[in-house]
């Protein structure tokens, strides 16, 4: 890779994305156990310290509770990543149900490739909201809400990679000898598939986070008395006028930071595990 | 640069888009649009069947705060026909609709119809011109940071391109409200208009003021993907034996991009723009939110969170016609103007 290939500093993909992993399961790790750590009732409110710009003792400053912002924001990081976590899992699950699902017949292929439609013409967001509203919002509605709308380009990919291993030889010999078609696709698909249903669901979860975050934002998500991105950065505009400008600059920066990692990640092993180029 | 792009787009459809055969077109469009129908009415029956799973009583949204008997709640009740089972209720809400008649709007105490339409000019303007700076903008980008491929500017490009693509639209709306409207104090913050102002009230400059952030946002965020697509489509050309042989019989520079490159470039990236409409809407609904601008995703919002049951179905089914017609653009572009596809058929 040539991003940042220098003539002295010469790292290969394979190295680079195993470092970038390591960096991000690290940074995932440390938030995770953090945020499992810190109870949300316990964030000290101060008010000798409201709204303090960032300095040493808090380096994200302080809302106009007096409460530390790094602490929430780590906190509603760990939030975020559960949900996202969640959400993409589950998407992947439905993404390889119904790619199974349309592998069986053509009349189940056409009715795949027509939910996909519906799925994906009505906006995200809307659809987004319209779930979350029909689940009575919450943490639980708003990690449906993303699952049911993220599965759709991992099912397209899965979904032509199927077709094309049931023109080899082995998969239509099976059939010939008259192994079943859900046989074919747990020893033939399945294991063929894997390194792509992995990938796709680590590219889900950056959108999973972000819609996530977005929907709370929009007052759609978690309730009010979470500590979320989208929680804080939505009361953070109420203070913007009066300039306290931290409030809304580091926990969106924290959450760009995550969503790039995964990003990066997700992309560097997609390139690592495709033949055409994984020796750059 | 902007007349190349003008006339190589004119060039394109003239070189073909007057004698596309009319029927063909109009056949696939019959397809797409019946197609388009049958989709619309499951969206409408599932958004119907979500809304109505959800805990929101509209006749709660509808009184809102002020006093009324039992009777008064039982007597709506029936004429809503709240009790009613689903399928009699999705029934009649599609032979509403049929009729053109979308019902009535529970916060704007208007026709849904007349409520959309309003938001829906306004939501236009945003988006189109957005979409229309992030298309130009980011094509350039794309085809600098192509063409100078690994250099420092494609560098720069390309983590630009990267680090927007993972930023939260409405985080960046929000830092671009801090800077410009509370730092700089360029342009009023948007709080200052309620909701549910109507954008006849405001004048022309008002109203101008109040666009340009919004699309200045839309319009840095939208161009990520287009400048990333643009790039790798470049120089996957610039790879092809055609144009190394342009290159070896010795052209350089502009105008190789220009006879090789754009010309090859073009058709794909301006279908990518058109199948982004769905994008387009979801980062208009966030940014309306944040400059509270008077748009269709600004209503969608008020109606979801005041439970305004009609105003949000009838956003959905608006916002999906407009996908709809964003991706049947792009299909046409795609195979209809292309010459090469074409001359295939």
């Amino acid at each position: 890779m040539v991003d940042i290939a220098d003539n002295k500093f010469k790292l290969n993909l394979r190295t680079k994305t195993l470092l970038t992993i390591g960096i991000t399961v690290l940074v995932f790790v440390i938030i995770i156990i953090n945020s499992l750590l810190i109870d949300s009732n316990n964030i000290l409110t101060n008010f000798s310290i409201i709204n303090q710009p960032p300095s040493f003792e808090h380096i994200f400053g302080t809302d106009w509770m007096g409460r530390d912002m790094f602490v929430r924001t780590l906190k509603g990081l760990g939030l975020s990543i559960q949900i996202g976590a969640g959400a993409s899992i589950l998407s992947s699950i439905i993404a390889v149900t119904l790619a199974i699902l349309s592998s069986f017949n053509k009349y189940l292929d056409t009715a795949v490739s027509w939910i996909v439609d519906v799925f994906l013409s009505v906006p995200h967001i809307l659809l987004i909201i319209l779930i979350s509203i029909g689940l009575g919002g919450g943490a639980f509605g708003v990690t449906i809400a993303v699952a049911f709308t993220h599965w759709t380009s991992l099912t397209r990919v899965l979904r032509a990679e199927i077709k094309q291993i049931q023109t080899q030889d082995f998969v239509k010999l099976s059939g010939k000898l008259g192994k079943s078609k859900w046989w074919i696709a747990r020893k033939h698909i399945l294991p063929l598939t894997i390194t792509q249903i992995i990938v796709g669901t680590i590219l889900i979860f950056p959108h999973a986070i972000m819609h996530e975050a977005s929907v709370t934002f929009l007052g759609f998500g978690l309730s009010p008395h979470e500590p979320a991105i989208g929680i804080i950065l939505s009361e953070s505009m109420r203070y913007l006028a009066t300039g306290n400008w931290w409030l809304a600059l580091f926990p969106g920066l924290a959450l760009l930071i995550i969503v790039l990692l995964f990003d990066i990640v997700g992309e560097n092993i997609k390139k690592l595990l495709d033949p055409t180029n994984a020796n750059e | 640069m902007y007349f190349v792009f003008i006339s190589l787009i004119i060039e394109i459809i003239f070189s073909g888009g007057l004698f596309l055969n009319k029927n063909k077109i109009l056949l696939f469009l019959a397809n797409r649009f019946v197609r388009f129908i049958i989709l619309l009415i499951f969206v409408i029956v599932l958004s119907f069947i979500l809304i109505d799973m959800s805990p929101i009583d509209p006749i709660k949204t509808y009184i809102a705060n002020k006093v009324v008997s039992p009777d008064q709640v039982a007597a709506l009740q029936s004429y809503w026909g709240v009790n009613e089972p689903i399928t009699v209720k999705i029934v009649n809400w599609l032979g509403n609709i049929v009729q053109g008649n979308l019902g009535n709007s529970l916060i704007f105490r208007a026709p849904v119809i007349d409520v959309i339409l309003d938001r829906f000019v306004a939501s236009l303007v945003l988006m189109f011109s957005s979409w229309v700076i992030s298309g130009v903008l980011g094509f350039v980008l794309g085809i600098i940071a192509g063409f100078k491929r690994d250099t420092f500017v494609d560098k720069l490009i390309k983590y630009y391109c990267y680090i927007l693509q993972s930023a939260p639209t409405f985080w960046i709306a929000l830092i671009v409200l801090m800077i410009f409207s509370i730092y700089l104090g360029w342009f009023p913050s948007g709080l200052g208009v309620p909701i549910g102002s109507l954008s006849q009230n405001v004048t022309f400059f008002e109203w101008l003021n109040r666009l340009i952030l919004p699309a200045f946002t839309l319009s840095i965020l939208g161009v990520a993907q287009i400048a990333l697509y643009t790039r790798d489509k470049l120089i996957g050309e610039m790879s092809k034996d055609y144009f190394l042989f342009a290159k070896a019989r010795g052209e350089t520079g502009w105008s190789l991009i220009k006879r090789h490159g754009i010309r090859n470039v073009l058709l794909p990236a301006i279908t990518l723009q058109f199948l982004s409409f769905s994008e387009l809407f979801g980062g208009a609904v966030l940014v309306e939110q944040v400059f509270t601008y008077p748009g269709i995703g600004q209503a969608a919002v008020s109606a979801g969170l005041r439970s305004d049951v009609p105003l949000l179905l009838g956003i959905v089914i608006f916002s999906a016609i407009f996908v709809f017609v964003g991706n049947t653009l792009a299909d046409v572009i795609y195979n209809f103007v292309d010459p090469r596809l074409r001359e295939g058929d």
